[in-house]
């Protein structure tokens, strides 16, 4: 091939480079896939709560309110008391967790009282989960949490206490050494 | 006659016919021959006729009679579908390596939900530079992987932490592991089109089932080269059983982690602390305290034949069973048939995958003697399943949950095989 041919199948492949540079990177083009997310869709799925509080929604409930709440919507499974119902047990155990028979419950055992409005507000009640609204999670979370002893009875919660709490077994958990130092700096 | 006058398997040609008549001198396979001579006549098999028409799913045989049974936990067997939280895979009837689809093992934590594809939706977003929505379509569209890798569930294996029941099949104690091919997209692809920051260690899975489940996903090396965002199981689309449209599978770890009905990856840097990683799937100790993010699924194995509930005869019986390890490749497995006196090491069934069950087997007279028969498997890692005393002496009984012990059958005189703790 003479030199001029050779400049112009160079330049003919560079071309055509560019024009595959630009399917790959352009932000519309057939390598890209799936659909730029909405700042409301995400607020209406962002449901998850973490330990340090965040994720918890603007509310609160009383100690009080809790018990009317749970009366109607969770006593049928979980016992009035939240101890003799057909499902999972919510109070009590504590101490009991090195004996041969432990109890776990949420007073007994739980480590941190924000993945109590989480799950509640995920995953509850087991027919209707997601149907109590903001301020009756906070208000049963607080009844749960005075059942077991841990807040007063005419005590409240809301987004800036809640995190506050430290339940009786916080220091409980011996995290795997392989799967739990994946902190932001480490 | 004992396991050590036998030739050591460690090939084909020491599994060949002549192999076996020559060595089972006591006639064992004569005498089965000799009795099935007497017993029939090929005159008395059924006659040839036209069959059925051609259809559009196989069934199964009306002569096989096979099926998962719905439990309620340890020692509630025999429950109500509506009072089951799973259903055990039938180990003593499969063959091979791959879990039929519709009998891999099934747990949820609010039932299977009834998903329409063209609804569902995954949201990938948090600290990420373009949070996306994806449909099905589109990860059915995106480059894909498959991999066949074992699922189990954490607690498989807790029929025997205390006592063991005489009365359980390996389809009670072992049945919550299955493998099967899970095609779909790499996790790693995700994580380059959404532009994850280099400061997300954790992500959190979310399941569009009732209860939401959640887990929070370590960032390791290992996960981000490994997870895949999964629409395929076995050739064809999940099962709702098993998560359709969408599941996250992570190969090797414990089967909560395997997110079903996925719907959302939040990445972050921390752990969420769910309800499923603090109040169930930790594991307590004899001193109180609980062992949290266990994530993998540890070294295990059993002999699915003969197993509990069976009955033998002396003479010839084959031992089969499957081995799997969380860490990678099983890399030996070893049978004892004196209770663990003498250890033999089985044959593997190639090719062994990394994080999928392996089915081992060996040949086996038995002599009519009670005995305790046991499997031991090692994987590619070094780590060896624990013997049942070593390993309670570790953990305790009240962890609940990753029990991975070798399994003893004991076999009375009769013939009859039970299980025990040792």
């Amino acid at each position: 091939m003479r030199q001029g041919e050779f400049a112009m199948s160079l330049l003919r492949s560079a071309f055509a480079a560019a024009v595959v540079v630009g399917i790959v990177t352009s932000p519309s083009r057939a390598f890209d896939f799936g659909r730029p997310a909405k700042t409301e869709e995400i607020k209406a799925w962002d449901i998850d709560v973490r330990p340090d509080g965040k994720g918890l929604p603007d509310g609160s409930g009383t100690v009080a309110q809790g018990k009317v709440v749970f009366e109607e919507n969770c006593a049928a499974c979980h016992g009035s008391n939240g101890q003799d119902g057909i499902k999972d047990r919510l109070v009590g155990g504590q101490g009991s967790l090195a004996s041969d028979k432990p109890v776990k419950t949420v007073g007994s055992f739980w480590p941190y009282a924000t993945t109590l409005f989480d799950y509640i507000h995920r995953a509850m009640p087991y027919q209707a989960p997601g149907s109590l609204d903001v301020d009756d999670t906070y208000a049963v979370a607080a009844y749960i949490l005075s059942l077991n002893g841990i807040l007063a009875t005419d005590g409240k919660l809301d987004r800036q206490s809640l995190p506050k709490i430290k339940m009786p077994n916080r220091d409980g958990f011996v995290p795997d050494p392989e799967f739990s130092n994946k902190r932001a700096g480490k | 006659m004992t396991i050590e006058d036998l030739p050591k398997p460690p090939s084909a040609a020491a599994l060949s016919r002549r192999a076996l008549l020559t060595t089972a001198s006591i006639g064992a396979v004569g005498t089965i021959a000799a009795s099935r001579a007497a017993a029939d006549s090929l005159v008395d098999v059924p006659p040839r006729e036209p069959g059925a028409d051609l259809s559009a799913l196989s069934e199964r045989s009306k002569y096989v009679k096979i099926g998962r049974i719905p439990e309620a936990g340890p020692g509630r067997r025999n429950v109500d579908p509506s009072d089951a939280i799973n259903s055990k895979t039938p180990l003593d009837k499969l063959v091979g390596t791959i879990t039929p689809s519709d009998l891999h093992y099934e747990r949820s934590h609010s039932g299977t939900p009834d998903l329409d594809p063209t609804k569902h939706r995954l949201l990938v977003h948090g600290m990420v530079q373009k949070p996306l929505v994806f449909t099905v379509d589109d990860l059915k569209a995106m480059p894909s992987v498959s991999r066949t890798v074992f699922l189990e569930c954490t607690g498989n294996g807790w029929e025997n932490w205390k006592k063991a029941d005489e009365n359980l099949t390996v389809q009670n104690t072992h049945g919550l592991v299955s493998t099967n091919e899970w095609t779909g997209v790499p996790l790693k692809l995700v994580l380059d089109l959404i532009g994850k920051d280099r400061g997300s260690t954790w992500m959190l899975a979310e399941g569009g089932d009732a209860a939401g489940v959640a887990r929070s996903i370590p960032l390791t090396e290992e996960i981000m080269e490994e997870a895949i965002l999964a629409y395929g199981q076995n050739g064809e689309a999940l099962r709702p059983a098993h998560g359709f449209p969408i599941r996250l599978i992570m190969p090797g770890f414990e089967g909560n982690l395997n997110i079903k009905w996925l719907r959302r990856l939040k990445f972050g840097d921390q752990p969420w602390m769910t309800r499923w990683e603090t109040a169930r799937y930790t594991q307590l100790l004899a001193n109180g305290k609980a062992r949290q993010f266990q994530l993998r699924m540890d070294t295990n194995s059993v002999i699915t034949s003969p197993s509990g509930m069976m009955e033998i005869r002396p003479g010839y019986n084959r031992i089969m069973g499957l081995a799997w390890s969380g860490h990678g490749k099983i890399e030996k497995v070893e049978i004892s048939t004196d209770g663990v006196k003498t250890w033999v090491e089985a044959q593997l069934s190639h090719p062994v995958l990394a994080k999928a069950q392996t089915r081992f087997q060996i040949d086996w007279v038995w002599n009519g003697q009670p005995t305790k028969i046991v499997s031991r498997s090692t994987d590619e890692m070094g780590n060896v399943q624990p013997d049942r005393e070593s390993f309670i002496a570790q953990v305790g009984t009240n962890a609940l949950f990753h029990y991975n012990a070798q399994q003893t059958w004991s076999i009375d005189a009769a013939g009859r095989v039970r299980n025990v703790l040792a």
